[in-house]
């Protein structure tokens, strides 16, 4: 098992390394000079000259890559152009909405599809199984905005229950915390749950035809007994991929959602910037997003190891 | 191959069996194939879902190709007079912001949405293809490209798409081109994995001991053995396309104002969404459906080329 999680943590540092220079080319894809295309068609040549020498742009883009991965490395993530202010403090002002948002969708997402999932897989065929399917194929449809949009119209514009946007911290009190992001997590958490049906309940169907729950069975365990005892452990391992997957999903998710119902997040302050052109915090934003899927990736193949013990050999 | 086996069918019957002329033979073989369609046809038709699908997304092409008759107001013509008119029999789905008819906007949109949608879907799928097939046949190639796979599959792509918009800047080619390069990873994934099993299979070595080259043999042997999978996943890229490229648009770095996009119509309608639901709900239900359309029918070819899976 030790062999399995070192072997398998290094093997995250070449990926990493290959996800850094991506992300650092993408602001060197910017047509023209992304000094002047930052500052606007207002600016003046010295400006643009200033700035170009600022941010280094006159060297070799190896020697580029060299200075920003250092600074990437220390925290450092350069200067927004909008604001002047160093995009590492603009991120962690951020980061709170997401965060609760994402956990909050990533909940609803498990609670709604791991049980119906298995609900849609031990009455195969039945019409609770069909309308289960149904659900996932209109999840599936569903982008998150315009489940989100459709929201609005009923719970806020219809029904005037809950808030169209905005968004309350914490401190605002708990409820009214919860209130501001539970229409953007269900918008947000739909799709997710669609995809963990799916998966949940094949995985789900693919154990109950094994030999040894016929076994469980001839024995006389009791139906129930049989799924949450004997099927749900080897399901784990597709639950953990669904899980990280849609963990995933709702962080990314999170920035056409967080523009539409205004919550400052991560994915607002993104859009914010495209408009802004304030590529170093998009830049960090994407490498940040893209750091921490490939962690959770090496967490759920580690959590693998744990609950199945044929995959540590592999 | 097929070839001789049939004429030394024929000569078998010819000789031994005076009765059946090589007429009636051939007719016979003709209902044979027939049949055999009729199977075929009867496999797909007879997935509803997949006929569901199918006449959803007829019917968006239909509605895309013939917007110019069907929509009884230019989509760009602004009427300030009637502004955010709720549904009439002169405005179906109401007006918008500045007066323009919604019905024309969804209707040109639909053009917008299968352009964008199927572009993406066959550039993704030729270039995914051509690098799966290339790294598959060269070992040094494979390294570098996989693993520049790799980190643009580290990024999630709807993330990755909004990263390209901003650099590239809101334009409906720059759509195209940003879907296309976050779609081209997985398809050379897949790609490169198909043909990597037939590579293996005994007739490429019987053709590579015939002297045929390697060009040839991964052109004419293994791409038409890859292409089925690939164009199920080009379907299934088409509706995440429209996903996308509404989305894109609906946070204003995707086509470019003035256009009637499905994603422009939403963002406009966004923010007058308490006095005038009609601007979001149309085009919304029409991204929804046609995305739905068109996973059925992606679900139906995937059945339909490979029973297995179902």
């Amino acid at each position: 098992m030790k062999r399995f999680i070192v072997k398998r943590m290094l093997s995250i540092i070449p990926v990493l390394f290959i996800v850094s220079i991506v992300v650092f080319m993408l602001v060197h894809l910017v047509p023209g000079d992304p000094a002047a295309s930052m500052l606007g068609d207002m600016a003046s040549q010295e400006d643009i000259a200033a700035l170009h020498a600022r941010l280094g742009l006159d060297r070799p883009l190896p020697v580029q890559y060299g200075i920003w991965l250092k600074n990437v490395l220390t925290g450092y993530f350069g200067e927004s152009v909008a604001n002047h202010q160093p995009v590492t403090g603009m991120i962690l002002s951020h980061l709170e909405p997401t965060i609760h948002l994402t956990l909050l969708a990533l909940l609803i997402a498990v609670m709604v599809a791991i049980p119906l999932g298995m609900i849609g897989a031990t009455n195969k065929g039945t019409a609770a199984d069909h309308s289960v399917t149904v659900i996932s194929l209109l999840g599936i449809s569903l982008p998150g905005f315009l489940l989100g949009l459709f929201l609005i119209l009923i719970f806020a514009v219809k029904l005037k229950l809950l808030p169209s946007s905005g968004y309350a911290g914490m401190n605002a009190g708990f409820a009214a915390h919860i209130k501001s992001i539970l229409l953007p997590a269900i918008a947000l958490g739909f799709m997710n749950a669609a995809l963990m049906m799916r998966m949940t309940r094949a995985s789900m169907l693919e154990v109950l035809n094994s030999d040894y729950i016929r076994m469980a069975r001839a024995k006389g365990v009791s139906g129930f007994s049989v799924i949450t005892r004997h099927a749900f452990k080897n399901t784990l391992v597709t639950v953990i991929t669904v899980i990280s997957q849609a963990l995933i999903q709702s962080l990314s998710g999170a920035a056409v959602i967080e523009s539409l119902f205004a919550i400052p997040g991560l994915g607002q302050l993104m859009v914010n910037s495209i408009g802004r052109r304030d590529y170093y915090v998009i830049q960090a934003i994407v490498l940040l997003i893209a750091v921490f899927n490939v962690v959770i990736n090496m967490f759920a193949d580690l959590l693998y190891g744990v609950v199945d013990p044929r995959v540590r050999v592999g | 191959m097929t070839k001789t086996i049939d004429s030394s069918f024929e000569n078998v019957y010819a000789d031994d069996r005076t009765e059946m002329k090589s007429e009636e033979l051939k007719q016979l073989r003709k209902r044979l194939s027939k049949e055999q369609q009729e199977i075929k046809y009867r496999r797909f038709f007879g997935n509803k879902a997949a006929v569901f699908g199918l006449i959803i997304v007829c019917t968006v092409i239909f509605l895309a190709l013939f917007a110019p008759v069907i929509s009884p107001y230019d989509p760009l013509e602004l009427d300030t007079v009637n502004r955010l008119k709720s549904m009439s029999t002169e405005h179906l789905f109401g007006t918008d912001t500045m007066g323009r008819d919604v019905f024309s906007r969804v209707m040109y949109g639909a053009r917008i949405s299968l352009t964008v949608g199927f572009t993406v879907g066959i550039l993704s799928g030729f270039f995914g293809m051509g690098i799966g097939l290339y790294a598959s046949a060269n070992a040094y190639a494979d390294n570098i490209l996989m693993r520049i796979c790799d980190g643009l599959k580290a990024i999630p792509s709807t993330l990755l798409a909004i990263t390209l918009m901003a650099v590239l800047g809101a334009d409906l080619k720059n759509v195209i081109i940003a879907l296309t390069v976050v779609n081209i990873p997985n398809m050379a994934r897949l790609a490169r994995s198909r043909a990597l099993v037939i590579r293996e299979q005994t007739y490429i070595e019987a053709l590579r001991c015939l002297g045929a080259g390697r060009l040839r043999i991964v052109w004419r042997h293994i791409a038409p053995n890859i292409i089925s999978p690939i164009i199920v996943q080009v379907t299934f890229v088409f509706a995440s396309s429209i996903i996308t490229e509404a989305a894109l648009s609906f946070l204003g770095a995707g086509v470019p104002v003035p256009l009637p996009s499905w994603g422009n119509i939403l963002n406009e309608g966004k923010g007058v969404i308490y006095q005038a639901w009609w601007i979001v709900l149309f085009p919304g239900l029409f991204t929804a459906l046609t995305v739905l359309g068109l996973n059925l029918l992606g679900d139906g070819i995937r059945d339909f080329i490979d029973p297995s899976s179902k």
